[in-house]
């Protein structure tokens, strides 16, 4: 599969096909998992509410994904100086972004309702913060360095530094956490969570993932064929 | 000496800011003297590697007898040395300025010792990375500020511990963070070093 | 010791713009070869990827009678700056750089004299004018002795009488058995061929 994808022509023409079958996967779990989610009753202390959860969560998971996916291809681009795995890095993070973005108002629409706040400094969200602005830095990086190929080996550097970082973050704030607020106010998630719930989260975290996919795979292809033109521009 | 100023006025502001109430500034004293010392740390990185790649000085580093890796070790010593050690001297000073028990000036100097040679370790990636862009300061800040959670965490945590009188993990995993950061981040820098100059 | 110098199929790209292809040219010890051409045709990223600060697109670069691994201890570099810090004296700056490319005991101040710097030793380098930086900058040339010079536009600004000099220093270095790489607008003060990458390219 991965040495399948190496190859550029190869990538270009199996991801020609699987990028529209992604994102219409992607679609049917959207429509199901939207579908059975409104139609779950309402949880019996967060109401109507709960429902933002469907939206929220998966966002968050992807937006952790697209992380992986960005350092994945960002080492892949450091050691073998692979073309390919360069232009996908570069098309995952602007992708993570949104999504950790997304999972950041979707929490905040959620703490309003449930804790009566827009921002709570629980260490989930907390966490999702910092990997939000992990993003940031990993973009302005990119943007400010003018060479294309010293940009892209330099933002690579900085993925895979965030990407060592990223658990000691993720334990740093919990630790800091269980500091000030012994029990954490949010606990939902977990394998206790009732059907009715967890089969509409799980769909919807198939949507989020699938149309991550999709849009990793066509933000790579358009970055391919932008490369291409721009070495026949500059050839002739 | 620039850096030392500039944590001096900073740490002035914050009454004005806050308000003068003893209690209060006392509260957030211990805090504020910590995330002081990261932003006067970070100000003082810009020209860790910028002028070298300006003047041509890092060829020549790059194609003398010890690798990069010892380059950026060295001169990331360097800098705590001359800019982040010095700072750190300020660190107790300031928070008892402010108002935070001067018992706990001995627990702020040594996580400001520590907290500062992890700031210098991290920020020196930060400013190699950022060698070359023409952004400077303000890019590295954005690119360090998030790497920097763990250290300003656990260094809060352990002044608060102290605070408290509890005993705490937390000056165990700052030492524990800063002494990793200090060992891998010498080739982070020398992989961006290269990268600046090719 | 180095016997040649070997460019093999290089091509060299800057920020997604191909520069040259496939360009390949064989230099033996003893001679002196000048790279010519347009602004912007290549000759600084060249002389980079012969020194193994930027890595070729494509094609190899070989020093013929060195060890594989340390190529950098066979060559001199002389960007076109100086690489100067201008808050240091000229001995320091030249004791400094002599001791770094591994030379135990550097006899600065014999240096010094021999590039009519000795009146300058303890000014600090920001205070020479671009022509005594400039010959600062090739006076580290001399210690270590080291066989390969990769120079981007050596001589730019010195005047007549320096240059005539530094062709004599070039004539010698080659005399010993080494041999040069520079990129330069004006011909060199010396017999080289000429490799115009505006040409090639």
């Amino acid at each position: 599969m991965i040495a399948a994808l190496a190859n550029p022509q190869r990538f270009m023409a199996v991801s020609r096909p699987l990028a529209p079958l992604l994102g219409g996967v992607s679609l049917v779990l959207f429509a199901v998992g939207l579908w059975l989610g409104f139609s779950a009753p309402e949880d019996y202390q967060q109401g109507d509410t709960v429902r933002i959860m469907f939206v929220h969560a998966p966002a968050a998971t992807a937006g952790l994904v697209a992380y992986a996916a960005l350092g994945a291809a960002s080492f892949v681009g450091l050691v073998w100086r692979h073309a390919l795995a360069e232009a996908a890095a570069k098309a995952a993070a602007p992708l993570g972004a949104a999504f950790t973005f997304l999972a950041l108002v979707t929490g905040s629409l959620w703490g309003k309702p449930m804790w009566g706040t827009w921002w709570v400094w629980d260490a989930r969200v907390t966490s999702v913060l910092v990997l939000f602005l992990l993003y940031l830095g990993y973009l302005a990086l990119h943007a400010a360095i003018e060479d294309e190929q010293k940009a892209a080996r330099a933002a690579a550097i900085l993925a895979l530094v965030g990407l060592v970082n990223l658990p000691i973050i993720r334990f740093s704030v919990d630790w800091w956490n269980t500091l000030h607020q012994p029990a954490s106010v949010l606990r939902a998630g977990g394998p206790s969570m009732p059907s009715e719930f967890l089969t509409p989260l799980l769909l919807m975290m198939g949507a989020y993932l699938t149309a991550f996919g999709a849009l990793w795979l066509v933000r790579i292809r358009s970055e391919v064929w932008r490369r291409r033109a721009r070495r026949q521009a500059g050839a002739l | 000496m620039l850096a030392a100023g500039f944590y001096a006025a900073l740490t002035a502001l914050v009454p004005l800011a806050a308000g003068p109430e003893p209690e209060r500034l006392a509260l957030v004293a211990p805090g504020l003297a910590w995330i002081a010392l990261v932003l006067a740390s970070l100000l003082s990185l810009e020209r860790l590697f910028e002028r070298d790649l300006e003047d041509g000085a890092l060829d020549l580093l790059a194609l003398g007898g010890p690798p990069l890796e010892a380059v950026a070790a060295v001169k990331t010593k360097a800098q705590w040395l001359a800019v982040a050690a010095p700072l750190s001297l300020l660190a107790p000073i300031a928070a008892v300025a402010l108002g935070a028990d001067p018992g706990l000036a001995p627990v702020i100097l040594l996580v400001a010792l520590l907290g500062g040679l992890c700031f210098v370790a991290v920020g020196a990636v930060g400013a190699a990375l950022a060698a070359g862009s023409r952004r400077g300061g303000l890019l590295i800040a954005v690119l360090v500020l998030p790497l920097l959670v763990p250290p300003v965490i656990f260094g809060a945590g352990a002044i608060q511990a102290a605070d408290d009188g509890v005993p705490g993990g937390g000056l165990a995993l700052l030492a524990a963070y800063t002494l990793a950061a200090a060992g891998l981040s010498p080739f982070a820098t020398a992989a961006a070093l290269r990268n600046a100059i090719s | 010791m180095i016997s040649a110098l070997e460019a093999q199929d290089l091509t060299v790209a800057r920020g997604g713009r191909v520069l040259f292809e496939r360009l390949s040219f064989r230099v033996e010890a003893g001679e002196a070869l000048a790279l010519t051409g347009p602004n912007g045709a290549g000759k600084t990223s060249l002389l980079r990827a012969l020194a193994g600060l930027l890595r070729p697109a494509a094609g190899t670069v070989r020093y013929r009678g060195a060890e594989p691994d340390r190529t950098s201890q066979s060559l001199h570099w002389l960007g076109w700056q100086d690489g100067l810090k201008g808050q240091r004296t000229a001995a320091d700056e030249l004791r400094f750089w002599a001791r770094w490319a591994g030379e135990s005991s550097p006899r600065v101040a014999e240096v010094l004299d021999r590039f009519g710097l000795a009146a300058c030793a303890d000014l600090e380098t920001r205070r020479l004018s671009a022509g005594q930086r400039r010959r600062l900058a090739l006076a580290r040339l001399s210690a270590p002795p080291r066989p390969v010079w990769l120079l981007d536009e050596p001589l730019a600004p010195l005047d007549a009488v320096w240059r005539d000099r530094m062709g004599e220093l070039m004539r010698e270095h080659l005399a010993g058995g080494g041999l040069i790489i520079a990129a330069v607008h004006d011909p060199l003060p010396l017999s080289a061929r000429t490799l115009d990458l505006g040409v090639a390219a």
